[in-house]
């Protein structure tokens, strides 16, 4: 497949290198590891600080989402593969201010050993860190083995509230409560049309046919839980939102925060027409849209398809989520 | 059997030379589990040992530091899943190979041991989960079996990669159950692990240096 690239083994250190070029008044990297990036804002001592991180080529995510209202620091990995725990050390190191820093990351096994070795370290350095680990995709594994779930798109708004929870001065255990607690209650439903393929490689990551789609696919490029025929885009919405209503109860009158992520390469007219029908849907049930969100949030190269994601908000969730975010990648007033 | 600081460099470069030439074969494994990229993130491990191996390491007799920097710097390039599984693999067993500068068949029993014994302790995965343990645990099971019965390690070893390599095959017929492949469910059957089958290359390309 087509890539605007240089050299497949060189795109993670040269995505770098054009991104803190591009955005030096919001991002630097530091010397200790050049895949250890941190807010260029300086923060004020006692506030609990944010390391987000994870694998290259779901751009915005991860370093996209480092700035004020959001994450302090982010450990960059190779393409879809975890950060060692080194830069993941060096970002905390950098990013402490004396009121411990919260890892936020999605449960996947990589993840959770890189992790969690580097939290071992920086303990000895005595840093206290707590862990939240995103799991709202409701297609990795069933209700009865929640613990097992992956984190994807929902990933995003447990950035969004414990970020605003850190920036309003909460202290360590209220930020990862509130990153907890925006967990438990999202859920997303993925779709994949088109497969990806790695920069290194080239090949796709999954054979699809022209007129079929994969209901429930991971943003590896994984494949999903059923190959089915595509159908309209309203048959589709429909289709993630009936797993999510059925995993979690989303009753008349209360609050929700929507997104629809784009995987990499459908357009926004698409992820659109996908959020129209979503929006129907929740105003049949009565349920209210506080905070809408469309377009490409976490991504997985140039994949195909999108997933809805559904948080309910209570009103300290609904608080956080409204608060002004100035990241180089997104912006929220 | 006697086994010197300068043979086990030679095991090492001579595993960066198989993850090379099996890069491709990893990857086809992984894209019918996976995203595709297990060769990929072998070959950038074993790449960033390699420049150790010719540099920091070229000159090295410690065994146990061998296999320890041989560990921290495949974690240190690829993260990943594999990266903290393999780093903590070998520095186990450089640990039990500490200051030794020749190995001898208690030594190579305690490395390989302590190397799966590492793994599994950090990934907790179990035989039959369809992860690199179903090549691990079998052969390490199969080695330390017959080394008690003959205290000879070349032909313990023979046995026990013969066990690890059903093992690796036997992941063909299971559905997975742990990582990113555990979603396909009975989909993931038919398709052989690739973390089981780079778990026996890095074992099977032991062997050639026991005939010396």
């Amino acid at each position: 497949m087509k890539k605007l690239i240089n050299d497949g083994e060189n795109v993670v250190e040269e995505m770098i290198d054009g991104y803190v070029k591009a955005h030096p008044n919001h991002i630097k990297a530091l010397e200790e590891n050049d895949r250890a990036l941190v807010s260029a804002k300086t923060k004020d001592d006692g506030k609990v600080a944010i390391l987000i991180g994870g694998g290259s080529g779901h751009e915005p995510a991860f370093m996209g989402y480092v700035g004020e209202g959001m994450a302090d620091g982010v450990a960059v990995g190779n393409i879809f593969a975890s950060p060692p725990p080194a830069p993941i050390v060096e970002v905390t190191k950098a990013i402490d201010k004396g009121a411990g820093v919260v890892y936020l990351y999605g449960n996947y096994a990589g993840d959770v050993m890189n992790f969690g070795m580097a939290a071992e370290l920086v303990e000895m350095e005595d840093i206290n860190v707590e862990m939240v680990l995103a799991s709202d995709d409701v297609a990795s594994a069933p209700k009865e083995q929640k613990e097992k779930r992956r984190g994807i798109a929902g990933e995003f708004f447990v950035y969004k509230t414990a970020g605003a929870a850190a920036e309003q001065g909460y202290n360590l255990e209220d930020v990862a409560r509130i990153a907890r607690k925006t967990n438990e209650n999202t859920r997303s439903m993925g779709v994949g049309l088109t497969p990806c393929s790695l920069p290194q490689t080239g090949e796709p990551s999954f054979e699809i046919g022209d007129n079929e789609m994969e209901i429930g696919l991971g943003h590896h490029g994984e494949p999903g839980i059923r190959k089915v025929p595509l159908e309209s885009a309203d048959r589709v919405a429909d289709q993630l939102l009936d797993v999510i209503f059925q995993d979690m109860a989303i009753n008349e009158g209360e609050d929700v925060a929507v997104l629809v992520n784009g995987l990499g390469s459908t357009p926004r007219m698409e992820l659109y027409i996908m959020f129209r029908r979503v929006e129907q849907v929740l105003k049949e049930k009565g349920v209210n849209i506080c905070r809408s969100y469309v377009g490409d949030y976490i991504t997985s190269l140039e994949m195909g398809g999108c997933s809805i994601t559904l948080t309910k908000l209570d009103d300290e969730l609904k608080e956080m989520v409204d608060q002004p975010v100035d990241c180089p990648m997104f912006v929220q007033r | 059997m006697n086994m010197t600081a300068t043979d086990f460099t030679e095991y090492f470069k001579q595993v960066v030379e198989v993850m090379e030439n099996e890069k491709d074969y990893l990857c086809e494994l992984d894209r019918k589990l996976g995203d595709g990229d297990h060769g990929v993130t072998m070959s950038i491990g074993w790449q960033a040992v390699n420049e150790q191996l010719n540099n920091k390491l070229a000159d090295e007799t410690d065994c146990g530091k061998i296999s320890s920097t041989v560990g921290m710097t495949f974690l240190n390039a690829v993260g990943s899943s594999v990266g903290p599984l393999y780093a903590t693999g070998f520095m186990r067993g450089g640990k039990v190979v500490k200051g030794k500068s020749e190995l001898n068949d208690t030594d190579l029993k305690d490395f390989w041991t302590a190397f799966v014994n590492g793994v599994q302790e950090r990934g907790k995965a179990e035989v039959g989960d369809k992860t690199i343990m179903d090549t691990l645990i079998p052969f390490a099971n199969r080695l330390e079996e017959t080394f008690a019965q003959t205290n000879d390690f070349v032909s313990a070893f023979k046995e026990a990669l013969l066990a690890g390599e059903e093992g690796m095959k036997s992941t063909k017929d299971i559905v997975s159950k742990i990582g990113r492949s555990s979603r396909l469910g009975e989909r993931s059957i038919g398709a052989q692990d690739p973390g089981a089958t780079s778990a026996y290359f890095i074992l099977s390309t032991f062997q050639p240096f026991l005939n010396n």
